[in-house]
């Protein structure tokens, strides 16, 4: 069992043995923000194009698709802060996130021992991460103008067809980033995806994807996570 | 509208023609709004408010005779008055009957993502359908008159719906029903278009009101409310009724090109990750110890 590993500073790095990648807060606030964020794509979608407009039936209606974007858009608001929170020091972009975006071909290409070493988050994830935060601050102030549409003053109803084009394009924006990051979590990194429900992984997988993390976790010199 | 679409053309078995055959009707419907006769007494209102089975609303001052400063989700019919200054610097009190110009390329329909909640008769009426609205407010971005209004209680848009309930039984609107000087008419859209082509043009050749002419915007592909004003270069003086009305050029990219460009996105997307996932599959986890650190 890993509690040893996940209780001690330092580890022997020996193959099987596993490190806590994620802490509990972290993997709840994951699964938060991944439950109101795909609630917003369904209904989202439904509103976006009426060939889709189904997926709003499947959620109980148009009307209730309706009423509750908003509040699961705000749910994911405050759990995408919360993420800014914990991980805004994992995710400045580093020299080591310059080098390996230089060779980020090797990474598509499934060469990563022709990568530069990463440290917890490759620059990808840095990517997405960063993506996502100043998507929700988007989607919120152009939300809060379709919410609250007639309480933007005729005078300045452009205000009314910014926030509708600003919604747009930083929905799909993140719709884009999402793609990626569903398909890399599950199919293309695999362990990841326990990852993020259990918190642990195994050393090799550390070594191999995040080699800078995992030496700073070999020599005590970062928390375990 | 429902005898007008049971309008026979053919009938089986039917000694000589079909009654009513070679009949050309003008099924559009029009409302003609003459601003030059209209007195500002609001018995439009009232009765817009009767009939729909609203009840009165406060009133709310604003150092004029205006009952409110814009039409609301039960009160669909609104008066604009605007003190005007002439060129010569002498004042005169322009009063303009507001509400839903039922145009014949409606915004409100064009933005609206619900099925069904917003239709456009065959008449030209443009009319909501609160159990298919889902309160998105769409519409209020897509209307160039602002016109469609939330009701917070049922989270419905309402606005005017021309009277389609007293229309299609061949009832004029109650709106032109209580006018008591004939400044309002109805008929169909190429009568009053004849009807206030006339009066502008009298106006102009009888009473020496140069300017006068009549609002049916091509815009938004002329509307089924039309106005005959004294000066037609400035409909803006006449409580805000845009000059150029069209559907916003960003609601048209919205509901038109960005649909495309954005689904073929989201399908590329989902596409490429699969393409990727075929031709290059998942990552491999490197063995803790390979001699070397796993240094390459």
């Amino acid at each position: 069992m890993s509690s040893h590993a996940i209780s001690s500073p330092r580890t022997t790095g020996e193959p099987g043995e596993r490190i806590l990648r994620y802490t509990l807060g972290e993997r709840v606030n994951h699964w938060f923000a991944a439950l109101t964020y795909i609630y917003c794509l369904v209904t989202g979608l439904a509103f976006w194009s009426p060939y889709m407009f189904w997926l709003a039936v499947l959620v109980g209606g148009g009307p209730t698709a309706r009423f509750w974007h908003p509040w699961f858009g705000l749910a994911f608001t405050v759990s995408v802060f919360l993420m800014y929170r914990m991980w805004r020091g994992d995710m400045l972009t580093t020299d080591a996130d310059r080098r390996w975006n230089k060779a980020i071909k090797h990474y598509i290409e499934n060469d990563d021992q022709d990568l530069p070493p990463e440290g917890r988050f490759n620059y990808g994830q840095k990517v997405f991460f960063w993506l996502m935060f100043y998507g929700i601050i988007l989607l919120l102030i152009s939300g809060l103008g379709l919410w609250f549409v007639e309480f933007i003053p005729w005078s300045l109803r452009w205000l009314r067809y910014l926030a509708v084009t600003v919604h747009v394009v930083a929905a799909l924006a993140t719709i884009g980033g999402f793609i990626i990051h569903v398909y890399m979590g599950t199919a293309m990194v695999r362990g990841g995806f326990t990852s993020i429900i259990r918190g642990e992984v195994s050393t090799a997988w550390a070594r191999t994807h995040h080699r800078l993390w995992y030496e700073q976790v070999m020599k005590g010199t970062s928390p375990q996570k | 509208m429902s005898q007008a679409t049971l309008s026979i053309r053919r009938i089986s078995g039917h000694a000589g023609a079909a009654p009513g055959d070679n009949v050309e009707r003008d099924y559009q419907v029009c409302k003609l709004i003459d601003t030059t006769t209209c007195i500002g007494c609001k018995a439009c209102e009232v009765a817009c408010v009767e009939w729909n089975g609203y009840t009165f609303t406060e009133t709310v001052f604003d150092n004029s005779y205006q009952t409110m400063p814009s039409t609301a989700w039960n009160y669909w019919n609104l008066i604009k008055f605007n003190e005007h200054e002439r060129e010569d610097g002498s004042i005169t009190l322009l009063m303009r009957k507001d509400q839903c110009m039922h145009c014949a390329d409606p915004g409100c329909l064009t933005a609206c993502p619900a099925d069904g909640a917003i239709v456009q008769y065959t008449n030209g009426i443009v009319d909501f359908q609160q159990q298919n609205c889902i309160g998105c407010g769409y519409c209020v971005s897509g209307c160039p008159f602002d016109i469609p209004k939330f009701n917070p209680t049922t989270k419905k848009m309402f606005k005017c719906t021309l009277c389609v309930d007293r229309v299609s039984e061949g009832l004029e609107p109650a709106c032109i029903k209580s006018c008591p000087t004939g400044c309002l008419h109805f008929g169909s859209k190429d009568d009053m278009k004849d009807l206030a082509e006339t009066r502008a043009k009298q106006l102009r050749e009888n009473y020496g009101i140069e300017k006068a002419g009549v609002y049916d915007p091509a815009g938004v592909g002329g509307t089924g409310v039309i106005y005959v004003l004294h000066d037609a270069t400035n409909p803006e003086a006449y409580g805000g009724l845009p000059k150029d009305p069209h559907v916003p050029w960003v609601v048209r990219f919205w509901k038109g090109p960005a649909k495309w460009i954005g689904n073929l996105a989201m399908l590329g997307g989902i596409i490429g990750v699969t393409l990727h996932y075929f031709r290059y599959g998942p990552k491999e986890v490197h063995p803790a110890k390979d001699g070397n650190g796993g240094q390459p």
